[in-house]
């Protein structure tokens, strides 16, 4: 049997509020609020990035797996914002938790998918016989120009996997992905800041491969809506997952558990696993989970994964994910944000 | 100004806590040395670090060395883990008017600062409450 044998979340305290946004740019924070189904987001602190971040969670789900760092043949960093354009964050990670030498690592990049692309590629050599267990981490500390739409979103998190065939927490019944190419949402080499469709990253990006990817998992599983305990979609915003789940077939309660958004914001690579962390938290043994994340470009992947029995075991050796999205907040005013976020010139 | 390759050397402390400690007299040396400063043995074994411990001591930097500077004012503590080892570092995620001597903290990978716009991230060890 494959599948996770250790998840971590990790999430920094700072948080900005919509309405603290909204005051700057002169916008009607009630009806990004209620539009969006936003109310705050997170923030890294300035000695906080998508390394720190992958080596926070990545420690987490070492905890919960209780291996030896050692035995990972895999470390997979999925992230959009890199801090090095060259040089790659998983030799740090893999450095950090004790792995190294032995070990192969890549950086993945894909919008906000690049969290389960890693997840893919573990769970595939680890299904392949190729490495014992294999670590990814999707991470983002993204940023969203100022006064864009994005900017009340882009946020920061990373969660890890550790995938095994030994002390499996949840068993990967099955995966799917579902890929075309779609420009809704781009950032160039050297531009600081991403554009995007505006609407056209609804129903032609997020929602077609969603829908595609959902459609596809449940067909080749032999599943359907009302088989799944929980599903977490990507969650770029409040309402697309909960719009995206109707289209599906899914109801609210299902998705309510790893839906963090409206308090977290869009952790981009983090986002779908962040929200895997937190239903895996509250799961019970023989629970059957769907996840599927999109990231623009355009293209979701999707994974069934079934709770086995030591989740009781393994869920409270590391901080639970609700426990890190609620504890030690700081809320940041705009000006400190826009310092954490280096988007203040300086003199040379 | 730090040297990728003096960075480099210290990534086994900086990153993994790693130190070594005296079969002889138990001391416990961070970074990790030949010859035990104690006793003078050579007896020493690899170790690690505890990752949690109590506050002895903290200060404010407000004048902070330019490496520093974005990061100001922060808070330095000198921390006894549970290993009975003192070890110095930031204290962050903390308000100045939160830290106590006594106060429980954890390590924290965090990036400790970069050299410029185009140089390297160095990364390692802070405390964050526990």
């Amino acid at each position: 049997m494959e599948g996770i044998v250790g998840y971590g979340a990790y999430i920094p305290r700072n948080r900005i509020k919509v309405e603290e946004i909204a005051k700057v740019w002169g916008a009607d924070a009630p009806s990004y609020k209620k539009g969006l189904m936003l109310e705050e987001k997170s923030v890294p602190s300035p000695d906080q990035d998508t390394i720190t971040m992958s080596v926070e969670s990545a420690k987490n789900a070492l905890k919960r797996a209780a291996i030896d760092p050692v035995e990972i043949g895999a470390v997979y960093v999925g992230s959009e914002s890199h801090p090095y354009a060259v040089k790659p964050s998983g030799t740090v990670l893999a450095e950090a938790i004790g792995a190294t030498p032995e070990v192969h690592t890549a950086d993945f990049e894909f919008a906000c998918k690049a969290g389960t692309e890693g997840m893919y590629v573990a769970l595939s050599l680890v299904r392949a016989g190729e490495i014992k267990y294999g670590l990814a981490v999707g991470a983002d500390t993204s940023q969203g120009a100022p006064g864009d739409a994005l900017e009340y979103s882009a946020a920061a998190g990373a969660a890890a996997f550790i995938f095994g065939k030994e002390k499996v927490v949840a068993e990967a019944v099955e995966t799917y992905s579902y890929m075309t190419d779609t420009p809704d949402f781009w950032r160039r080499e050297y531009q600081y800041y991403p554009q995007h469709g505006g609407r056209f990253t609804g129903d032609p990006a997020y929602f077609k491969h969603v829908v595609g990817a959902g459609k596809g998992i449940m067909e080749k599983a032999g599943l359907k809506a009302s088989d799944f305990d929980y599903v977490i979609f990507h969650q770029p915003n409040g309402k697309f997952p909960f719009r995206v789940g109707k289209m599906l077939g899914f109801e609210k309660k299902q998705i309510e558990p790893g839906w963090l958004v409206s308090k977290l914001g869009n952790t981009y690579s983090g986002s779908s696993p962040l929200g895997l962390t937190a239903t895996l938290d509250i799961s019970k043994p023989g629970d059957k989970i769907l996840i599927v994340s999109y990231g623009s470009g355009a293209g979701s992947d999707a994974f069934i994964f079934e709770v086995q029995d030591r989740i009781e075991e393994v869920r409270n050796l590391a901080p639970r994910t609700q426990q890190l999205l609620e504890d030690n907040i700081n809320y940041l005013e705009y000006g400190e944000y826009a310092k954490f976020r280096q988007k203040i010139k300086k003199a040379e | 100004m730090t040297t990728p390759s003096r960075y480099w050397r210290e990534i086994p402390q900086r990153y993994r806590l790693e130190a070594n400690k005296c079969q002889s007299c138990g001391t416990v040396n961070f970074p990790p040395r030949l010859v035990c400063p104690e006793c003078q043995k050579r007896d020493l074994v690899a170790t690690k670090l505890a990752e949690k411990g109590k506050v002895i001591s903290y200060t404010i930097i407000r004048v902070p060395p330019h490496q520093f500077i974005d990061q100001a004012p922060y808070a330095v503590g000198i921390v006894k883990l549970d290993d009975g080892v003192n070890l110095m570092a930031q204290i962050v995620d903390c308000d100045f008017e939160d830290l106590k001597v006594g106060m429980k903290v954890r390590i924290e990978f965090r990036k400790i600062f970069d050299e410029g716009e185009a140089g390297i991230l160095c990364y390692g060890y802070k405390f964050v409450p526990d």
